[in-house]
């Protein structure tokens, strides 16, 4: 957990701090945040703890640095989908953190009014395309989303996150094939924080995470997603490229998940030791990193960074309150949205409820 | 009125509503050069382009998906499975993204898409090229299910399918492609889904059925006409949504019912029908309601054995003297 009191250690391999060509002002926001994303998982792992969210619940923490970073650099008509651990990512896209702590809670105010929870975000407003539950499954979602961006000769692009897991499903290989064949304005972004679930990515795959688009002939990258100016400046170039025409792009995002797989599974145990986490947590948190960079750079001291964290502290408070506070789905919502067009002919449910279930 | 092969009605339907609509593509393996592994997208890639007539690669879970991402983002596409065999690769995104995006984003996210080609048996393709497939689809909340049966239908519910908000899997009958019949030119002839149609009347006896077996369906009528018992031919069109008014309709009048489908019997689409008749007509049923379906093992390839596993009219008939308690002649 980043602290704002005490300043941790450098990690020994440390080189001079490269900005990356990045203002101090816009390093200031991305460490703002940063921290919002991390305080609003934190009250989400709370609420959670006190039975206030259900089901699975992944956090992002340890992993702000790709959605900042990543998100921060598109445009805002550009569209992002995830797969489900979404929270911060579509908190990075402009979805109230209100909204998605009421999905969390199962309320009406939530982004999907309830009936998504925490791996079912969307806001089309905003174009989050949402968190979705199997793995790849987005995969060709958005290659789809990136279809209709050149039907239609838009400059818009599309960012396709998943876990390094993903690359191991059929669905992502066609996908890319397919994004590649035809040109397509998207950036497949790998979330590599080496697991997962339990399953180290070593284990399951012979070659590394930053070949696999090469035989698709998809230009491939790596980035430091703890170092969130690198990942920022990695994305702004690459989302040129995509915008005027190079056609996708597969980036090998190194990052670290700080929790388990979700709140259900153990931080550490047979599969990774408690010492590897330990030492990212240490070394590698990406709003340590930054925070400590400006305050050696002197863009940010001691009390500006308290002013900053009670902010976001006070933000993910409020996403807590208003979730609480917010409605339940009253029983009407239960049928509601299965289909889109219902004009009357023939019969569509078959469930036996037909008349007034709820009542 | 023109008298057109179902294949072409198909290709008229996809034709206008491409014309009418330009949000409209078609996908699929051999749909463009090709003109389409059974001719049905034939002349569409030299009249709209490789823009809207767009071959895939073999990859029915990536297309599939690709395509129901384009509808979420605003397209209305038009997916061709050369079969729908070839469509359980594809299955993970018809039922876990285009049945659920709508409510799992409370009604942000309609997905217009219509999936279609063959389903159901050819002749001596074996196992894995002939079933049908309309209970995997038809199970979930959140996907139409149409089976036309001839050429008017297939042009009227194609454009219906098309125009429809919601996934729609249309399946057609390979062997139905070169059936010929009346269809309207009219650019307007949209069959509304949900709407069943009584494709032979009788007063004795009710045959429920869809999708080819509609043809089996009206040879067993026929058959049963000349030894003076007369069925009513029920042709759903879609079996979801379902015209249980229709069935019920029939069932009243007539006291007995037989289901015919393609498919197997356990947990089929006859099933469904049944369970419906026997809860909403039981004071109206005379005897128990039979089902005539495929025999419950993989197609298999020696044309006696094919024979023997799929449903005939011999067996509608039989199966229709039972209901009646009548001794066949």
């Amino acid at each position: 957990m980043a602290g704002t009191k005490t300043r941790r250690a450098k990690a020994p391999k440390e080189s001079p701090f490269d900005m990356h060509g990045i203002a101090p002002e816009l390093a200031l926001d991305l460490l703002r945040e940063m921290l919002r994303y991390r305080r609003f998982e934190e009250k989400a792992e709370e609420a959670y703890a006190i039975g206030k969210i259900g089901g699975f619940c992944h956090l992002h923490i340890g992993q702000e640095g790709v959605a900042a970073g990543a998100i921060k650099a598109l445009r805002e008509s550009d569209y992002v989908i995830t797969a489900y651990r979404d929270h911060t990512e579509a908190i990075a896209k402009g979805v109230a953190p209100t909204a998605v702590m009421a999905e969390l809670f199962g309320r009406t105010g939530g982004t999907s009014g309830g009936k998504g929870g925490s791996m079912h975000m969307f806001a089309r407003s905003v174009r989050f395309m949402g968190g979705h539950g199997i793995v790849s499954g987005q995969v060709p979602l958005a290659t789809g989303i990136a279809f209709r961006i050149k039907y239609k000769s838009e400059d818009d692009i599309v960012a396709c996150f998943m876990g390094d897991a993903a690359v191991n499903q059929g669905g992502f290989h066609e996908a890319l094939n397919m994004a590649a064949i035809w040109e397509l304005p998207v950036i497949f972004v790998v979330e590599n924080n080496h697991y997962g679930m339990g399953t180290a990515f070593r284990r399951v795959s012979l070659t590394d995470m930053v070949e696999r688009s090469s035989p698709y002939a998809i230009p491939a990258s790596k980035v430091n997603g703890q170092d969130v100016l690198a990942t920022y400046a990695h994305f702004r170039d690459l989302a040129a490229e995509v915008r005027n025409g190079g056609g996708p792009r597969f980036v090998d995002v190194e990052t670290y998940r700080f929790r388990g797989h979700s709140m259900s599974d153990p931080v550490s145990g047979t599969y990774r030791p408690k010492e590897e986490v330990e030492q990212h947590t240490h070394f590698d948190d990406p709003i340590a990193i930054l925070r400590d960079h400006l305050f050696e750079a002197g863009s940010l001291d001691q009390d500006g960074l308290e002013a900053m964290d009670a902010e976001a502290r006070e933000e993910a408070q409020e996403a807590f309150e208003f979730a609480d506070a917010s409605p339940v789905p009253g029983p009407e919502a239960l049928y509601e949205h299965v289909w889109a067009d219902v004009d009357g002919n023939g019969r569509l449910r078959f469930d036996g409820r037909e008349e007034a279930p709820w009542r | 009125m023109a008298v057109m092969t179902y294949r072409d009605a198909l290709n008229a339907a996809l034709r206008e509503e491409m014309a009418r609509d330009p949000d409209v593509f078609l996908m699929g393996e051999e749909v463009a050069e090709y003109d389409g592994a059974y001719k049905v997208s034939k002349g569409l890639l030299a009249e709209f382009g490789d823009h809207r007539v767009v071959d895939s690669p073999i990859s029915e879970l990536g297309f599939g998906g690709l395509c129901v991402g384009a509808a979420m983002a605003g397209l209305r596409p038009v997916v061709e499975f050369m079969t729908f065999n070839f469509a359980f690769l594809a299955l993970d995104q018809v039922i876990n993204s285009a049945a659920k995006l709508l409510y799992m984003s409370n009604g942000q996210f309609p997905i217009p898409i219509v999936f279609r080609g063959p389903t159901g048996a050819a002749l001596q393709l074996s196992a894995q090229h002939s079933q049908a497939c309309e209970t995997y689809y038809v199970h979930a909340p959140g996907v139409k299910v149409v089976t036309p049966a001839t050429p008017a239908d297939a042009k009227g519910l194609l454009k219906a399918a098309i125009r429809d908000n919601d996934p729609v899997a249309f399946m057609e009958g390979e062997l139905l492609y070169n059936f010929k019949g009346e269809v309207p030119e009219d650019d307007d002839f949209v069959i509304p889904l949900g709407v069943a149609d009584l494709k032979h009347e009788g007063d004795d006896v009710t045959i429920v059925t869809h999708g080819k077996m509609v043809h089996v369906a009206l040879q067993a009528a026929n058959k049963l006409s000349t030894e003076g018992i007369g069925a009513d031919v029920v042709d759903l069109r879609s079996i979801r949504p379902l015209d249980v008014d229709a069935i019920l309709r029939s069932v009243q009048k007539t006291n007995r019912a037989v289901y015919l489908e393609e498919g197997w019997a356990y947990v089929g689409v006859g099933a469904q029908i049944v369970a419906t008749i026997q809860e909403e007509a039981f004071d109206y049923l005379d005897a128990p309601v039979l089902r005539v379906t495929q025999a419950d093992v993989p197609m298999p390839y020696a044309k006696n054995l094919e024979m023997m596993a799929k449903p005939s009219a011999d067996r509608v008939v039989e199966a229709c003297n039972k209901v009646l308690y009548r001794e066949a002649r």
